[in-house]
């Protein structure tokens, strides 16, 4: 699929670690993930249904697992917000084959709306560039005006390739494309 | 019931030929399989046309085989209503790589402006 992407580039952003303090004065670290599966399991198994979006994430654990499994594989990027030591965001850049890679962003809906998303955005798209990753895609329900904002934020303009979705992209480099 | 499958030749949409095909062999219902013009799918019309007749055979079930031209949902509508469907039957859309599912242009056209019930196979 053609895909504009900004002229702009968005950030630059510092990859992780990062600690904050989140806006309900909680200390919040985010870190790369590679502790493996159960830890997220965890997370996920937790996940209000209500703040699921086009499918994902799964429901049920044998899915929650088969989905994960694929996410932790070697060439995608996994960052992870944790409060102590418990998992309360994670956000993934999977490659599509294309010379691009998809982004998405979970949260626990006990935190949300209190700055977590943003600091795990730029994380992980920081985490992202110094990978080498130049170009990063997203879809949104159009309606899910609170993660439109966000995402325009730090720095994901809309495609207009969208139908029920919205099409964000952001541009991380000023190379043409990701494949080497 | 009369049931009308849509199939323009993505993934999705050959997927749910093979379950259209056994669910209306199950339940005796008369079933058309309309060829649409989709610009983002692969196979030729002809390429098609062959896989729904393969199908058909290995399920030892008959189907009215039409083609469409133009815009392929609102040829599906038009059809449905002219030929009293009581259901329009679609593929449920691809999988993006991070799990995403993504309905078809096709599908979100018809699923706003069909008056008959649709169906979408996942």
């Amino acid at each position: 699929m053609t895909r504009e992407y900004p002229e702009e580039i968005a950030g630059p952003y510092d990859p992780p670690p990062r600690e904050f303090e989140d806006q309900e004065g909680r200390r919040i670290t985010v870190r790369r993930y590679d502790d493996g599966l159960e830890t997220l399991v965890e997370m996920y198994r937790e996940f209000n249904p209500e703040d699921r979006a086009q499918g994902i994430p799964p429901a049920k654990e044998p899915q929650i697992r088969t989905w994960l499994e694929e996410l932790l594989s070697a060439d995608c990027v996994n960052v992870v917000a944790w409060h102590e030591d418990r998992p309360t965001g994670h956000a993934i850049l999977v490659p599509d084959g294309e010379g691009a890679s998809e982004l998405a962003i979970f949260v626990l809906r006990e935190y949300q709306g209190a700055g977590i998303g943003t600091e795990l955005l730029e994380s992980l798209l920081g985490a992202g560039r110094k990978e080498g990753i130049g170009h990063v895609w997203l879809t949104v329900e159009r309606w899910n005006s609170p993660a439109v904002a966000l995402y325009q934020k730090v720095g994901f303009v809309s495609t207009e390739n969208g139908n029920f979705e919205l099409e964000m992209a952001a541009r991380l480099t000023d190379s043409d494309d990701d494949r080497s | 019931m009369k049931t009308l499958l849509g199939i323009g030749g993505s993934e999705d949409s050959l997927y749910a030929l093979k379950k259209a095909i056994r669910r209306a062999k199950q339940a005796g219902d008369d079933l058309t399989i309309a060829i649409v013009e989709n610009p983002e799918a692969e196979p030729t019309q002809t390429e098609i046309r062959d896989r729904i007749a393969e199908e058909l055979s290995a399920a030892e079930f008959d189907a009215e085989i039409t083609t469409l031209s133009g815009h392929p949902g609102s040829e599906l509508v038009d059809l449905a209503e002219r030929g009293s469907f009581d259901r329009i039957v679609l593929g449920g859309g691809e999988t993006s790589p991070l799990g995403k599912v993504k309905l078809g242009e096709i599908a979100e056209f018809v699923l706003l402006n069909a008056r008959t019930t649709v169906t979408l196979i996942r």
